[in-house]
């Protein structure tokens, strides 16, 4: 009894040290991350926002907090730019057909590798190979492949089609672009929906089989709906990625955007007015109206999907 | 039941051979330029522009050219270094932070966590600019430090750990607890070794993306000597885009590593996606 006694108090202690020990292992645990984040994030995040209503050249002698506040006109300048609207344009354009093709062909091949074949691992890895390939060498093979005595034109003039040189036209340089990026990404959407696939139960298509039902029934009323937070965190990732296209733009067209700016993209537009010409309000401007693009379009997508598919 | 197998056995087996057929098709799709572009990485310049391939004359004087003749050495070096640091630090810095996330009761965690889902709305070129500007002041910029620090750590690899974290029994890390062991040793020696899926997944995601970064290497190195190896490619191809043969070689110098690591991590990659709740 008098044992008893004696210990409960030091257990409860014992619990309270124990406690504010978790407390203080939690922020030492974390402690790298906030220290980063707020000097090369959150810190760089407000001055942009400021920036983006001021002009402010980063050769300016004066420092960017006497920068003279413009307030909009940054953004009213930007929007009316001629150059970003074909960069906007060219961005839309691009991922209205990137996004779709590219989460098609996934799905295809992640239901292709998930069916009964042989080599599934095999073929699954030669899948995301393209995937770890850097942008910048997806680039030069395509444009080695694409070039005007190049294999692919070399292939092609066996059916009597007239050589192009495709990165040089101003018709055909983003589509090769388009095909560089679907090419290179599929990989990565194939694994999130082949980890979608596997999670789905067997026994939902075993009942669905002692219904009778057909493969195509199976695919429409099984897999497409279990499969939908899958398919919404795809397109949502797929979007981002692709409004922030740049790399492929840029080693295609050497930073030009061209021919004739039909490989400007937005983020090229953002670097060059930030870093070439030097107007810092103009980029982080050009950034926001980029992230407002990106947000709007994940609100629309979530709207879509319904509400039920949180990320 | 075996009626209705057999009765299914003719459909099934046209079925197959479609997956079959789209299979293949997708495996020359993926791999047929990298082929093309290995074997003209080992073709002498007068063979180059041919469509054929003469195995007898195949060398490696294109690799040992570019190497010896431009910066390729120092550029591969100068990315293994920048991948190596950030990749290192990335595991240790996002798994504590996803492991504090997950497992440790602390004030303002609930905050912390929904501001880092918030942050990962925002991209990262919005931050380009001022971070650009406060490494200029700090004297990073042309230097490993302004190549490394900014990128020690991701958002997106914290979530990941932290799910996976949320995924994997606790007991076990609380009988150690009771015992008297330190969270450091816990988290090091109990819930990192439980971890190696995610690692893997964070490990292959984080080195092929620092390796494979273009855009602020490509700012932030305005010297050849600090290029890395995609800035320097790029450079070279800028320049020497008639010589096939030897642009070809660096981008198989670039595309190889990565391409060598997956296939030895790919298993547990695979895993760790599927594991760590990506998908939700």
């Amino acid at each position: 009894m008098l044992q008893a006694q004696k210990t409960a108090p030091n257990k409860s202690s014992g619990m309270k040290s124990l406690a504010r020990r978790e407390k203080i292992d939690g922020w030492l645990f974390i402690a790298p991350f906030m220290i980063l984040c707020l000097i090369f994030f959150v810190g760089p995040l407000l001055v942009a926002f400021m920036l983006s209503f001021k002009e402010y050249s980063f050769l300016d002698s004066n420092t960017m907090f006497q920068a003279k506040w413009v307030w909009f006109q940054n953004y009213i300048d930007v929007l009316k730019n001629p150059t970003f609207r074909k960069a906007l344009w060219n961005t839309t354009r691009y991922s209205v057909f990137v996004a779709p093709i590219q989460l098609v062909i996934a799905l295809l091949l992640a239901l292709v590798v998930n069916g009964g074949i042989k080599g599934k691992s095999f073929f699954r890895t030669v899948y995301y190979i393209p995937t770890q390939t850097s942008a910048v060498a997806v680039a030069v093979i395509f444009m080695f492949l694409f070039k005007q005595d190049g294999i692919f034109n070399k292939f092609t003039s066996l059916f009597g089609i007239q050589p192009h040189n495709f990165l040089t036209e101003p018709k055909t340089a983003l589509p090769v672009i388009m095909s560089m990026a679907i090419w290179s990404s599929v990989g990565l959407y194939m694994v999130i929906f082949l980890a979608g696939l596997q999670d789905i139960p067997d026994s939902l298509y075993e009942a669905a089989g002692i219904d009778g039902a057909s493969n195509w029934q199976r695919f429409r009323y099984i897999t497409i709906p279990m499969l939908k937070p899958t398919i919404f965190l795809n397109v949502v990732v797929s979007m981002i990625g692709c409004f922030q296209v740049y790399d492929q733009a840029y080693v295609v067209s050497q930073g030009n955007g061209g021919p004739l700016d039909s490989t400007m993209t937005v983020v090229l537009y953002l670097t060059r007015t930030g870093f070439r010409e030097f107007k810092m309000g103009q980029a982080c401007a050009t950034a926001f109206i980029l992230f407002v693009i990106i947000f709007a379009l994940t609100i629309a997508q979530k709207k879509l999907f319904g509400e039920e598919t949180s990320m | 039941m075996e009626t209705a197998k057999i009765k299914n056995k003719k459909p099934i087996s046209l079925g197959k051979v479609i997956l079959y057929t789209l299979a293949i098709l997708y495996a020359v799709i993926a791999l047929g330029p990298f082929i093309w572009t290995l074997i003209t990485s080992f073709k002498p310049a007068a063979e180059t522009a041919k469509m054929t391939v003469d195995v007898s004359k195949l060398t490696v004087s294109n690799y040992t050219y570019i190497w010896t003749k431009f910066p390729f050495l120092r550029w591969t070096l100068n990315s293994i270094i920048v991948a190596a640091i950030v990749t290192g630090f990335n595991i240790l810095i996002n798994s504590m932070a996803g492991y504090a996330l997950a497992r440790l009761d602390f004030p303002g965690k609930k905050l912390i966590f929904l501001l880092i889902l918030a942050m990962m709305m925002v991209p990262g070129q919005v931050v380009m600019v001022p971070t650009y500007m406060l490494l200029s002041k700090f004297g990073w910029v042309d230097s490993f430090k302004g190549l490394t620090i900014p990128f020690l750590y991701s958002l997106f690899n914290i979530f990941l750990m932290r799910q996976f974290f949320l995924s994997i029994p606790k007991s076990l890390e609380e009988a150690a607890l009771i015992d008297g062991m330190g969270r450091f040793r816990i988290f090091f020696k109990i819930a990192m070794p439980l971890a190696g899926p995610a690692l893997s997944t964070q490990f292959i995601l984080t080195f092929a993306g620092n390796w494979n970064s273009f855009l602020w290497p490509s700012l932030l190195a305005s010297t050849p000597e600090h290029y890395t190896l995609p800035v320097g490619l790029n450079s070279f191809y800028g320049q020497y885009f008639s010589l096939w043969n030897q642009v070809t070689a660096g981008v198989m110098i670039l595309t190889i590593p990565t391409i060598i690591l997956f296939l030895i991590f790919q298993k547990n990659f695979i895993k760790g996606i599927a594991t760590s709740g990506l998908k939700d």
